[in-house]
């Protein structure tokens, strides 16, 4: 359990455009767990994305090394999961045929795959869609479509870009609720990147707080919340627990919000 | 969460209650009085039209050398008819025009995603298929007669009006596609052919069909400008020829199935977009 999962070790990354040279992470470092529900927070533009598509391999770093399960990241890997603001279905596609899109760029076995995404589908509501165009869905199920697909090729580790944004917050709340509660239940390990401290500090066991550009680990809040005794209380019961206004002030003093750029 | 959208689609779906208000049955009538309004306008402007076609050259306010007039349309169009040539003729510039833009959408696929796959490769064609394309195309006419002679300079003329359009249309719908759908597929390790075949060229099939429309109506002017020169058949030929023996009568019976030919040609385009449509569950013309 105490293994890590995710080793970023001093990570850097720089910008080349004719014009200039940005320099978007400096000097990351961070551990995660194997099992542990980490988000990160920080204003826009803190390269707080950035940091989530170098742990996937989908942009090298200029400097530093990542690791997932002990392995070096050097490209994409079946391993990572990740999730994107936008739900990203392909509209063309049925729900179920969305879901498979990823077993079909891996080429794993097509059989065992339908019968995969079909039992996610169905646990996640989406039983009666499975012929159904994503524009038939709600924003709500889009998502869900959307998480099947991701856990369909069954990743360890699972990136969240802010995954909950685009959704109105009776929606929101619901599923983060939700797709907490599957994630934890199957063990993942989570990133989860938000600008909503609330969602943050509802959600996550960690909470690491980035600075603005060039993004820099600031702080590091170990969440728990023993007022609902020794469970993890889902999302939305840790929002009313006692010490959730604590941590959302500790983090939101972090931020520096107010701060004129 | 999941039981209200369900309730939710499921009254969506459910038709309409059969008791309407007195509101609502008010709109509908307004709405059916303004839909009947124009199309009764519609109808009146081309009634209008062609009566004062027929009457301003019989009552000698314009000289009927020059302007024919619909009686005499129709019978020259009976006597094509009967002659059997007027099938010969529409079919000789619809087939022309059918090879054009079904010939450059396919010449446009292919290149455009071509550019695609090579960034290097389109950024060095860039200015060639700008120029290509702001070149008028019908000044090559004269230059396809000879290298291709009758028959093939005009399918050449069909294709070359339409082609560069075509190309720049699809390559700027392929490098629209949503950024977000082509990480997903590279987070699958998807390579750039992979990507190709099923994120961007499924992504832009409503592209395509606004290329299609739009070199379906170039195509034509093609046809009908290849036809000028070179051909011995079709709706082109008709109207040189017509214009050669000042027969005005040929003239404007040739105009007349060539508006019909288009009308037809683009209500099947119509036609077949609204299906693509309609498979992929969004509204047409969107």
């Amino acid at each position: 359990m105490s293994a890590n999962s995710v080793e970023i070790s001093n990570v850097s990354l720089s910008y080349y455009t004719p014009e200039r040279e940005t320099l978007a992470l400096e000097q990351i470092s961070l551990n995660v767990e194997s099992g542990q529900f980490v988000a990160i927070v920080g204003s826009s533009g803190c390269g707080k994305s950035t940091l989530l598509s170098v742990v996937a391999g989908l942009v090298p770093p200029t400097e530093g090394t990542v690791l997932v399960n002990g392995k070096y990241v050097q490209g994409t890997s079946p391993n990572i999961g990740y999730m994107f603001q936008k739900d990203t279905l392909l509209e063309w596609r049925t729900v179920l045929q969305n879901a498979l899109l990823g077993s079909e760029l891996l080429g794993l076995d097509k059989n065992k795959s339908r019968e995969r995404a079909k039992s996610l589908l169905t646990s996640y509501g989406l039983g009666e869609f499975l012929h159904a165009l994503p524009t038939q869905l709600s924003g709500g199920m889009r998502q869900r479509a959307a998480l099947a697909r991701t856990l369909c090729t069954a990743p360890d580790v699972l990136l969240l870009d802010e995954p909950f944004s685009a959704l109105d917050f009776q929606t929101k709340l619901a599923l983060s609720d939700e797709i907490s509660g599957i994630l934890r239940a199957e063990g993942k390990t989570v990133i989860l990147v938000t600008h909503d401290i609330a969602e943050a500090v509802s959600i996550a066991d960690r909470v690491i707080v980035m600075s603005r550009r060039p993004g820099r680990i600031k702080s590091d809040h170990r969440i728990t919340y023993p007022s609902a005794g020794g469970e993890r209380p889902s999302p939305f019961k840790a929002r009313s627990c006692p010490e959730f206004n604590g941590y959302f002030q500790a983090v939101w003093d972090e931020l520096d919000v107010h701060k004129v750029e | 969460m999941s039981d209200e959208t369900l309730t939710a689609t499921e009254q969506n779906l459910a038709p309409s209650q059969p008791e309407i208000s007195d509101g609502f049955a008010n709109y509908l009538r307004t709405q059916r009085r303004r839909s009947a309004q124009v199309t009764m306008f519609q109808i009146g402007i081309v009634v209008g039209f062609l009566i004062l076609w027929e009457l301003a050259p019989r009552l000698n306010w314009i000289n009927p050398m020059l302007t024919s007039y619909p009686s005499a349309v129709l019978r020259t169009l009976w006597g094509l008819i009967l002659d059997g040539s007027l099938w010969g003729h529409t079919l000789a510039t619809f087939y022309a025009t059918l090879i054009g833009f079904v010939g450059s959408l396919i010449i446009g696929i292919a290149v455009a995603a071509l550019l695609w796959l090579s960034p290097f490769l389109s950024k060095v064609l860039d200015p060639i298929i700008v120029v290509l394309n702001a070149l008028p195309k019908i000044a090559l006419v004269p230059v396809f007669f000879i290298w291709l002679g009758a028959t093939s300079s005009i399918y050449a003329m069909a294709i070359s009006i339409s082609v560069f359009v075509t190309i720049v249309m699809l390559y700027t719908g392929f490098e629209a596609v949503d950024e977000d759908k082509i990480r997903l597929a590279k987070l699958y390790g998807a390579s750039r052919i992979q990507i190709l075949r099923k994120i961007i060229l499924p992504g832009s099939v409503p592209t395509m069909i606004s290329a299609l429309k739009i070199s379906a109506g170039l195509s034509l002017v093609g046809v009908v400008v290849g036809e000028f020169q070179a051909s011995k058949a079709g709706l082109g030929y008709l109207i040189t020829f017509g214009g050669q023996i000042f027969q005005m009568n040929l003239v404007m019976t040739s105009l007349v199935i060539l508006a019909f030919l288009s009308t037809v040609l683009f209500a099947a385009i119509k036609y077949f977009e609204s299906y693509i449509y309609r498979r992929r569950g969004i509204k047409s013309g969107q």
